[in-house]
């Protein structure tokens, strides 16, 4: 054939086939980690028993904790059984299914590692939590006494209730107040120059000061500075402390969404007699709040957890009623429980942004 | 006076000089088609005369009155001055029949339910009646680029500049769309059109323009264009034409 020509015409050797690949090594790394696991989480379960003195509810969790580790178990017995399959096979001259019955195997074998390391992981956690516990102090005495919660628990959840509806108002005043100060931003030409750099000054400073010193100046400040406004709660205060600060990172969240929106879209619309406003109203900003959602929420979630900066300025939300409790009882449970409190609002809230996120993206995919 | 008069446009991005000193005269009713290779300037031209780009000097004149420079009420010029774009535009969170009678309710000052008489009676007459309700994402390429089409026909305009509207479609579909505009132009409408598709410039178009490198390089009938061009450069851009399997 020519030397010219796009492809080689010569025929190359036939690569030999594949052999499958081993199973043994898995299955043993398999088997030990399995082992290590269910030895740990015995010990831990023992352990456990002890610090409850022997208490039911105590032995039947040990019990159900040791049962779980037994799992790891059955896809590493499966893995066995795969690899004497493959060898079978093998022995027959069967190549390609004894590819797959190896790949089956490996596989089994990697399933029951990962979840055998997840116990030796938990077993070591839990055995960490209980060490001294014998002696009256260690972690479980320190964050995780009982009593404590019982104690505190019917102080602590109306505390907490003043957490959720400051963040509640903060949340809606802030979806206002920075989507003002993103359409300040944005707006046009030389004579929107001064509005727009007092937007960029205000979110500037607001996102450079810590939102606790910004709660100190409000709270204790406004009172003194306007003595007829003493009669203003500070819990008041407070979500004003909270809504200066957090408006200050959506109008950024928003500008960001504004302009991720292609031009053509202004192009579009003004092309079609709208005025800016009238674009940034009834195209830009429908849009946008579409696309800033997760972003949005995640800054929400922020504002939720700041909410306990509040403590500082001695208003009796969450923190502050477990500090006075943990005062009293010299133990530092109540606090473990304020931050239960915030997770179990939290993770549904971050699994839902979690969700809208890939809900747009699979929609992207699809469209 | 002629309807629709360009008069030396330059036009600059930066120090890249896009427009060097373009002049047109478009007559009422006619059918202008600017041809030229990418980057020749078509698309700059159309954005020019509804003011979506700003002339650097040069004026434009629609019915006598000049639509360049300061002080021109824009909002009330893209009234009279519809665009359709190569990419569709539509807005995405607007049904198809949001999208058309936008406008017509918001700088028209129609009735909602007048606004949505009307524009069902165009979407019809596109074959799109069906799809009033749907979203554009729902839509394909060439039914997207109909609503456009309507969408700028709802506001009545007295021009219509129309940037490669079938550039980004799948060549089956691309007939239905020119059809519309076929039917536009017998209509009487006033259009300026950036097109690839020659064999439709040179059907529908009482004026061709070659652009080269921001300049008209040559202009005239269709026929005198595509049969004899005169140009050296209209010349080879037509043979390249040619070579792509497109006249
Ligand atoms: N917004 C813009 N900013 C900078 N350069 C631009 C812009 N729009 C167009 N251009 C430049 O102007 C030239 C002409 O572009 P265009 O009018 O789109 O040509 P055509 O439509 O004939 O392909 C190109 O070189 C392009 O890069
Ligand atoms: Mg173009």
């Amino acid at each position: 054939m020519s030397s010219s020509s796009l492809i080689r015409s010569d025929v190359q050797p036939s690569p030999a086939p594949s052999p499958p690949q081993p199973v043994l090594p898995l299955t043993v790394a398999a088997v030990v980690a399995s082992v290590i696991g269910i030895a740990l989480m015995v010990l831990a379960a023992v352990e456990l028993r002890n610090f409850n003195h022997h208490g039911v509810v105590s032995t039947i969790i040990g019990v159900v904790l040791v049962l779980l580790t037994l799992y790891p178990l059955w896809p590493t017995l499966r893995s066995i059984g795969a690899g004497r399959e493959r060898a079978r096979l093998l022995q027959d001259g069967k190549l390609v299914a004894a590819r797959r019955s190896a790949a089956r195997g490996r596989e089994d074998a990697q399933i029951g590692m990962g979840y055998a390391v997840a116990s030796v992981v938990v077993a070591l956690l839990l055995l960490m939590v209980l060490a001294n516990s014998a002696h009256g102090n260690g972690i479980a005495h320190t964050f995780f006494s009982s009593s404590a919660w019982r104690q505190s628990f019917s102080q602590m959840l109306p505390a907490f209730w003043i957490n959720i509806w400051v963040a509640l108002i903060a949340q809606v005043l802030v979806l206002i107040f920075g989507l003002l100060l993103a359409v300040m931003r944005m707006l046009p030409g030389r004579a929107g120059a001064p509005l727009r750099r007092i937007a960029i000054v205000y979110c500037d400073v607001f996102r450079a000061v810590p939102a606790i010193v910004v709660i100190y100046l409000i709270v204790f400040g406004v009172p003194l500075a306007a003595p007829g406004l003493t009669k203003i709660s500070p819990t008041l205060l407070g979500v004003l402390a909270l809504t200066l600060t957090y408006s200050a990172y959506v109008a950024e969240v928003y500008r960001a969404g504004l302009q991720s929106i292609h031009p053509s879209q202004t192009a579009a619309a003004r092309s079609l007699g709208l005025s800016y406003f009238q674009t940034l109203r009834t195209v830009l900003v429908p849009q946008a709040v579409r696309r800033v959602i997760p972003p949005l929420l995640n800054d929400f979630i922020s504002l939720q957890k700041d909410t306990a900066l509040l403590s500082i300025a001695a208003i009796g939300e969450a923190l502050l009623t477990a500090t006075i409790w943990q005062a009293k009882l010299f133990n530092l449970s109540p606090v473990t429980l304020a931050a239960f409190f915030f997770i179990i609002i939290t993770i549904p809230q971050a699994r839902f942004v979690d969700y809208l996120i890939n809900r747009d993206a699979s929609k992207r995919a699809g469209g | 006076m002629s309807f629709l008069e360009i008069s030396d446009v330059h036009k600059s991005f930066g120090h890249n000089e896009v427009l060097k000193g373009v002049s047109l005269t478009v007559e009422r009713h006619e059918v202008v088609c600017l041809i030229g290779a990418s980057g020749s300037g078509k698309s700059t031209l159309l954005r020019c005369v509804n003011q979506l780009e700003q002339v650097n000097s040069g004026e434009i004149h629609i019915d006598g009155d000049t639509v360049t420079g300061a002080g021109v009420d824009l909002n009330r010029l893209r009234r009279d001055v519809g665009i359709v774009f190569q990419s569709y535009n539509l807005f995405p969170h607007m049904s198809v029949m949001d999208n058309v009678t936008l406008a017509p309710i918001r700088v028209g000052g129609v009735s909602k339910r007048e606004a949505q008489e009307k524009a069902m009676v165009l979407l019809e007459s596109v074959g799109m009646g069906i799809k009033a309700k749907a979203f554009p994402d729902s839509l394909s390429g060439g039914q997207q680029q109909r609503v456009a089409i309507v969408r700028a026909l709802a506001m009545e305009p007295r021009v219509m500049l129309l940037d490669e509207i079938t550039a980004a479609l799948d060549p089956e579909l691309v007939g239905d769309v020119l059809e519309i505009v076929r039917e536009l132009a017998h209509e009487g409408l006033t259009m300026m059109l950036a097109t690839h598709e020659m064999g439709f410039a040179k059907e529908v178009s009482s004026q061709v323009c070659f652009l080269d490198q921001g300049a008209i390089c040559e202009h005239g009938s269709a026929q005198q264009i595509f049969e004899e061009p005169r140009e050296e450069r209209t010349q080879q851009f037509l043979s390249r034409v040619v070579k792509s399997g497109r006249l």
